[in-house]
């Protein structure tokens, strides 16, 4: 399965943002060898297999299984890395690969950086507008985040995969499953688990969960079309497009 | 590039924006923390392969050039798109072929296609940069979009 990365540098395409362009890219397809499941000599998936500990695996590899874990608690286990009898931290890695990514175009001198990484958006500087995709209506975008500095938007739902995100604990999806949660927060890598876990929440649970959380905003649509959003999401979007007509 | 194992295209040849795509085999967040993985009915499959290119690739008219990408077989059946170019600028992507049965594929074929199509074309029509959710879902949108890119010569 192949996962689309796009890289949006404004203001400065200079010999340092090019260089900056270049090494994130390389840090990407780092992170594909290094954590990808589909390839057999990836630490991922030696430790999959059992061939490796974690304490064995690189520094990189105990980072994001450290975040696994933090994610993990944070979500009363909402999110988990841990399925099937195995450990799988790759939930967590893209938003953490693009995050970093970001900040590397962004420390190099770049003003205004938005990185795209399958849906999951990493955005420093701006002003940026980020269209979120209507999950009941193909093509169209439901609410529009805006930032003019740090933020990440990260969407969970049924509707990209399939009801695939399910409750960790019952091995089956919700019962008031949503169809997408959107959560802005200022790291992708937070924005990325917290939707999951939201997602895999359900509605009533997930949108007490996010009201509570400190330092992330969410919006989400129900899987009757209907939307809500936490108190303090109006912040970061543009009120002109929030309203849903149906 | 065309020697750089990685593949990387340069979408946006304009002043102050760069465009790159990869395609990486990372998941896509959402498969990872469920039992998906026990699940063979979901998404695309992963033996995705690609056909030979069509023969009306790289045709040229005024600086404004078509090429098409392989025909890719999904599980939901071949998918295969053609870009528009204008000098380096990609213009346009035009689906050639999607799946059209009944149900679920559909749903994701048409679900997938008119925002991947947006995503390529850099989301400018709503004065959006880019678009979070539901993209990306098609494979083989993904990987002839990639064939197309690589043959244009980007």
């Amino acid at each position: 399965m192949g996962t689309v990365f796009s890289f949006d540098v404004r203001g400065d395409t200079g010999p340092r943002t090019r260089t900056a362009l270049a090494a994130a890219t390389a840090w990407l397809h780092h992170v594909d060898e290094e954590f990808s499941p589909y390839r057999t000599g990836s630490q991922v998936s030696r430790l999959a297999r059992g061939e490796l500990t974690p304490d064995e695996c690189s520094a990189e590899v105990r980072e994001v299984l450290r975040l696994c874990a933090d994610a993990e608690w944070l979500s009363g286990g909402w999110f988990s890395a841990r399925y099937a009898g195995g450990i799988d931290p790759t939930g967590l890695v893209k938003g953490w690969a693009v995050e970093r990514a970001a900040a590397m175009l962004h420390s190099a001198g770049a003003p205004a950086v938005c990185v795209n990484g399958g849906g999951d958006v990493q955005l420093h500087g701006g002003p940026w507008r980020v269209g979120v995709a209507d999950p009941l209506r193909p093509g169209a975008v439901v609410t529009v985040v805006e930032a003019r500095h740090t933020l990440a938007v990260a969407t969970s739902g049924p509707a990209e995969r399939g009801c695939h995100i399910l409750d960790p604990h019952t091995g089956a999806p919700p019962a008031d499953a949503l169809a997408s949660v959107t959560v802005v927060a200022r790291g992708l890598t937070d924005a990325d688990a917290w939707a999951t876990a939201a997602c895999a929440m359900g509605a009533d649970r997930a949108r007490g969960w996010l009201e509570d959380l400190p330092g992330a905003e969410a919006f989400a649509v129900t899987s009757e079309g209907g939307t809500w959003q936490t108190s303090g999401f109006a912040r970061t979007h543009s009120g002109a497009n929030t309203a849903r007509e149906r | 590039m065309r020697t750089h194992p990685l593949r990387r295209i340069v979408l946006s040849a304009a002043a102050t924006v760069t465009g790159v795509v990869l395609l990486l085999s990372l998941k896509p967040h959402a498969q990872h923390q469920s039992v998906a993985q026990q699940n063979p009915n979901q998404g695309p499959s992963p033996t995705a392969a690609g056909s030979a290119p069509s023969a009306s690739a790289g045709s040229t008219s005024g600086g404004v050039r078509t090429v098409d990408g392989d025909t890719i077989q999904t599980r939901f059946g071949p998918v295969q798109v053609r870009i528009t170019l204008t000098g380096s600028k990609i213009t346009a992507v035009t689906v050639l072929q999607v799946p059209d049965e009944n149900g679920r594929d559909q749903e994701v074929a048409e679900f997938s296609v008119p925002q991947l199509t947006q995503e390529a074309l850099d989301a400018q029509s709503a004065g959006i940069d880019t678009v979070s959710g539901a993209t990306y879902t098609s494979e083989g949108y993904i990987r002839s979009l990639q064939s197309a890119l690589d043959r244009s010569g980007g």
